[in-house]
């Protein structure tokens, strides 16, 4: 990935002249925006067209949606409100921004929960219709902020974006009701106004959505144009932005959601093993897109299965890669907790299968819309016996394409259930994705079991592949290789039962040795200066804002050196002498310090963990400080 | 199918190199030869026969049978099973069980088979026990039953495996008793056939810790005044001179045994699943009116039928090579190009 050279939390601003009528045009290098609503209000959607939007101009994008797990808590309450934040830039990023430049909030609660976050000067479009008596008790407020002096420190934008909403379509033939919904369109005018987006993507998205209903694309076409001329014809707003399109690599771009690219990644390992993907699942969030999006796309042989529960959406995948299929179960953490007698049973009957945990804040329950990566111990220890397997994680959310087919690659090379590691800021958030053409992804097909496999003619069932440690894919079906497998400790080679001391203890260290020899790419360090004393090391989610606190560190002249692990099991070959070569190791994590206890004990050396358990992503500013605590002082 | 004859199986082909590991004296023992004897009769090649089983001693089955085999987890045999029979619609695949780990743990994967009409046959091994455990009491025990874990009788009520499938709206649903060879293999042979989820209950003796727990319609001098047996189409009675009948009282939900009257005719064909589940309430803990035999046998599309109609059917619309249409999978939306 190229460097930029621009700090990356810095603003650059060049006024380049007046528009007609007395509209400046200011250029930035970077805005991030935040749009806060009830859970009603439709930010979602509407921060998803914006980015669209954004995504055709060609900045680089990055997107993170906060949400409530209740579907609709009390309209106008904290708890209700559902936000998205978006950042673009005129040069590569990596996070969805620290903290918002600009908040539109379209009712009291979504200015209250989002205020703390924003820094002074910030921005602040407000719709002035929902700051009532009522909506603002409801929150606490006893006088309207709006007109006492308590947001003197930003620059407000009073608009009343539900009366001049309906105002707009009294004529467009549509109840209150609906014109009162268009609002969301209304600020999304607005918005693409302000920041010069071109919008036909948006009004071909309204053709698309509500195609049913010609009366609703019209009106919400007609919002999203009232709020385009409010912002350009009146003197409520007198500048008007524009984010040059960033540098990046030539090819073809879509934006996309972590769990949209994983489900794109399970497909295109079925297409390059040649395998039909069986996906067995039970609704969970933040995994459930996955079975969803899984579910359209039957024309590739997938197959899938929405399960009674988690246990059953295992087994139902373990029978069919057994059978022969790309097995796949997608879950969250409570049901990889659910599953782990069955991950158990696919490590001694040695069959390929991916286990997707979209990791949630947990214990139990916990808060299941927001992030965390506290289920790394689960991925590597949480079984009976020694069971070990594969663990990888991704590391943005375009990566989890890639990661899906590296999951993939493993479980069927190696005939080894394999834990995918994603998270729900991955999960849901997104970014612009070069689109990789379909020849240079790898080749995943592996031959099935079809002939006896001793001289004297004879099939052994554990008899191994040097090279992978593999044992034979034989599928049932296949004539002359019938044979019993099963959960009872089985002889070497024959997989008869075996309680055989020596033969258990083979078999424990076999199953190790299986994982330790998995052939995984060494780790790369980003040094540029290669004269750093310090090294970061993450893994998962947290690339993004490692990278950009990396990065504006050495913007200050501080060198930070950056690794970030893929594959937790096997950790790659060169991670001890990658280790050595720093006087100085820390480790941010979404968890307790998961990794950094393992790193410790595994290596020797005293790594410092830094960790964050709010539910939410680090910031770049929160690692930036930290890291440059480290650095300085040691 | 293939044709039998051609295949030239007996059962000594279906008998795995493993040592059989049951108690001396087990039901099961029974059942595996019975199984060995019907097997040729399917006309299916071994290696396109698969037992699938959880954990308990009727789990072992599948080491015994030389075809493909699974040993899996406690209750989860169903769950597997689906995925194999959905995914791979050109195997037999059966289920092997026991009334533990059906329905106790595995209970839910049972109903959900049952209720989705997955293309298995689920052969339930009952002998009301733990045996594996050695001899807690299981969800078919007794109410009362003293057992290692129950000293002061067991407090549960337990289930009527047939309602319980019933329930569940399985297409297909019988009993029958590990010593009537001949009984058993005519339900295998039924089950065999039957295209949906086939449930099979039957009663198996574990002389170790529940001896003789189904005496009553095993000992030739009792038999004949419980056991029940049902005929498609014949009438339903049973005892000396066939003086009981099974009859459905005016008013009445249920059926009921009485001397004498006009017994009801059977057939397992009835859709309404209320005629079977009338069926499977004669028959309690005690033993003392057991009816045998198939009690619903209908036709329901199967899960796998549906599951595999909806990716052929996708297939055959879409066009291009999976190669082509991942590419065009991939450049889906709105994108954009950098040049």
């Amino acid at each position: 990935m190229q460097i930029s050279t621009l700090g990356p939390e810095q603003h650059r601003t060049t006024t380049v002249g007046t528009a007609a009528p007395a509209k400046r045009v200011e250029q930035l290098d970077r805005v991030v925006i935040r749009f806060a609503g009830d859970s009603g209000d439709g930010m979602q959607l509407t921060g998803d067209r914006f980015t669209s939007e954004t995504a055709q101009l060609g900045n680089d994008i990055s997107t993170l949606p906060n949400f409530p797990a209740e579907i609709r808590a009390p309209a106008g309450t904290l708890p209700g409100v559902s936000s998205f934040q978006v950042h673009f830039a005129d040069y590569d990023i990596l996070t969805p921004g620290d903290a918002p430049n600009v908040l539109v909030a379209m009712n009291p609660a979504a200015l209250k929960a989002n205020l703390a976050e924003l820094p002074a000067g910030a921005d602040i479009i407000v719709n002035t219709d929902e700051f009532t008596k009522r909506n603002l008790a409801k929150v606490g407020y006893a006088t309207s902020p709006l007109d006492d002096d308590s947001l003197s420190e930003y620059a407000v934008h009073p608009v009343a974006l539900t009366s001049m909403t309906v105002g707009a379509l009294a004529d467009a033939g549509v109840s209150k009701k609906d014109a009162e919904r268009a609002k969301n369109m209304f600020a999304l005018g607005l918005l693409s106004w302000m920041y010069s987006r071109p919008f036909e993507s948006t009004l071909r998205f309204l053709e698309r959505k509500f195609a049913k209903r010609p009366e609703l694309v019209a009106a919400n076409k007609a919002a999203f144009q009232a709020g385009w001329n409010y912002g350009e014809t009146t003197e409520a707003f007198t500048v008007r932005y524009e984010v040059k399109p960033a540098k990046m690599r030539p090819g073809t771009y879509r934006n996309i959601t972590g769990n949209q690219a994983l489900s794109l990644g399970l497909v295109a390992a079925g297409v390059r093993s040649q395998l039909p993907v069986f996906l067995g699942a039970y609704p969970i969030t933040p995994a459930s897109d996955i079975l969803h999006e899984l579910s359209k796309h039957k024309r590739f042989g997938v197959t899938t299965m929405q399960a009674e529960d988690e246990i059953a959406a295992i087994g139902a995948a373990l029978g069919a890669a057994y059978g022969g299929a790309l097995g796949v179960t997608t879950t969250s953490g409570p049901g990889v907790a659910l599953k782990g007698e069955t991950i158990s049973l696919a490590i001694a009957l040695e069959l390929p299968l991916v286990i997707v945990d979209v990791q949630r804040a947990g214990p139990s329950t916990g808060m299941p819309t927001k992030t965390e990566q506290a289920d790394l111990n689960m991925a590597l220890f949480g079984r009976h016996g020694e069971a070990p397997l594969a663990v990888i994680a991704p590391k943005s959310p375009s990566d989890c394409f890639h990661a899906a087919i590296e999951a993939a690659r493993i479980a069927v090379t190696y005939r080894t259930p394999v834990i995918l590691l994603s998270d729900n800021y991955v999960a849901n958030g997104s970014e612009p994705w070069l689109l990789p053409s379909v020849d240079e992804l790898p080749d995943l097909q592996v031959p099935f079991a079809t002939e006896p496999n001793t001289a004297d003619g004879r099939f052994l069932p554990y008899l191994r592949d040097p090279q992978t440690m593999a044992r034979p894919w034989a599928v049932p079906g296949t004539p002359g290789l019938e044979h019993r497998i099963g959960g009872l400790e089985k002889a070497d080679k024959t997989g008869d039962i075996s309680y055989d001391p020596a033969n258990h203890e083979f078999m424990v260290r076999t199953r190790q040795q299986r994982i330790d020899t998995i052939a995984v790419p060494d780790v790369d360090v980003e040094d540029p200066e290669e004269n750093a004393r310090v090294l970061v090391l993450g893994w998962g989610s947290t690339y993004g804002p490692i990278g950009a606190a990396c990065r504006a560190l050495r913007q200050r002249g501080l060198p930070i050196a950056q690794a970030h692990l893929r594959h937790l099991a096997p950790l790659p070959a060169n991670l001890g002498e990658v280790l050595a070569g720093y006087d100085k190791v820390v480790i941010p994590e979404m968890n307790l310090g998961q990794l950094a206890q393992l790193i410790r004990a595994k290596y020797l050396i005293d790594a410092v963990a830094f960790n964050q358990i709010s539910g939410l992503p680090f910031t770049a500013a929160t690692l930036e400080n930290m890291l440059e605590d480290v650095v300085k002082n040691g | 199918m293939a044709n039998p004859v051609e295949l030239k199986l007996t059962a000594k082909d279906f008998k795995s190199d493993q040592e059989v590991r049951w108690c001396p004296g087990c039901g099961d023992y029974s059942i595996l030869a019975a199984m060995q004897r019907f097997m040729p009769e399917l006309g299916i090649p071994r290696h396109n026969i698969v037992f699938v089983s959880g954990i308990g001693c009727s789990s072992r089955f599948p080491y015994y049978m030389n075809t493909y085999g699974m040993h899996s987890i406690h209750g989860r045999a169903p769950a597997i099973a689906t995925g194999l029979s959905a995914s791979r619609p050109d195997l037999s695949v059966w289920v092997v069980t026991g009334d533990g780990d059906a329905l106790s743990i595995g209970g839910n994967h049972l109903i959900h088979a049952l209720r989705r009409n997955v293309n298995l046959k689920i052969l339930l091994f009952n002998n009301r026990i733990y045996g594996l455990t050695k001899g807690q009491y299981s969800p078919t025990s007794e109410i009362g039953k003293i057992t290692k874990s129950t000293p002061a009788g067991s407090a549960d009520s337990p289930f009527n495996p047939l309602s319980l499938a019933l329930g569940a709206e399985a297409t297909f649903v019988a009993r029958t008793i590990d010593s009537d060879a001949k009984h058993l293999q005519s339900v295998l042979r039924a089950a065999a056939t039957h295209q949906g989820s086939a449930f099979v209950e039957i009663y198996q003796n574990c002389n170790i810790f529940n001896d003789g727990a189904f005496e009553l319609i095993k000992d030739p001098s009792t038999r004949d005044e419980h056991l029940i047996r049902l005929e498609q189409g014949q009438p339903i009675t049973f005892g000396t001179d066939a003086r009981y009948s099974v009859v459905h009282p005016e008013g009445s939900f249920g059926l009921k045994v009485q001397e004498g009257g006009t017994p009801l005719i059977h057939d397992a064909t009835v859709d309404d699943p209320a005629y079977a589940f009338a069926l499977s309430r004669l028959s309690g803990s005690d033993l003392t009116t057991t009816p045998i035999g198939v009690f619903r046998n209908v036709h329901r599309p199967s899960y796998d039928e549906i599951v595999r109609k909806q990716v052929h059917d996708a297939k055959t619309q879409a066009t291009g090579t999976p190669e082509q249409m991942l590419g065009e999978l991939l450049n889906t939306g709105d994108t954009w190009t950098i040049l």
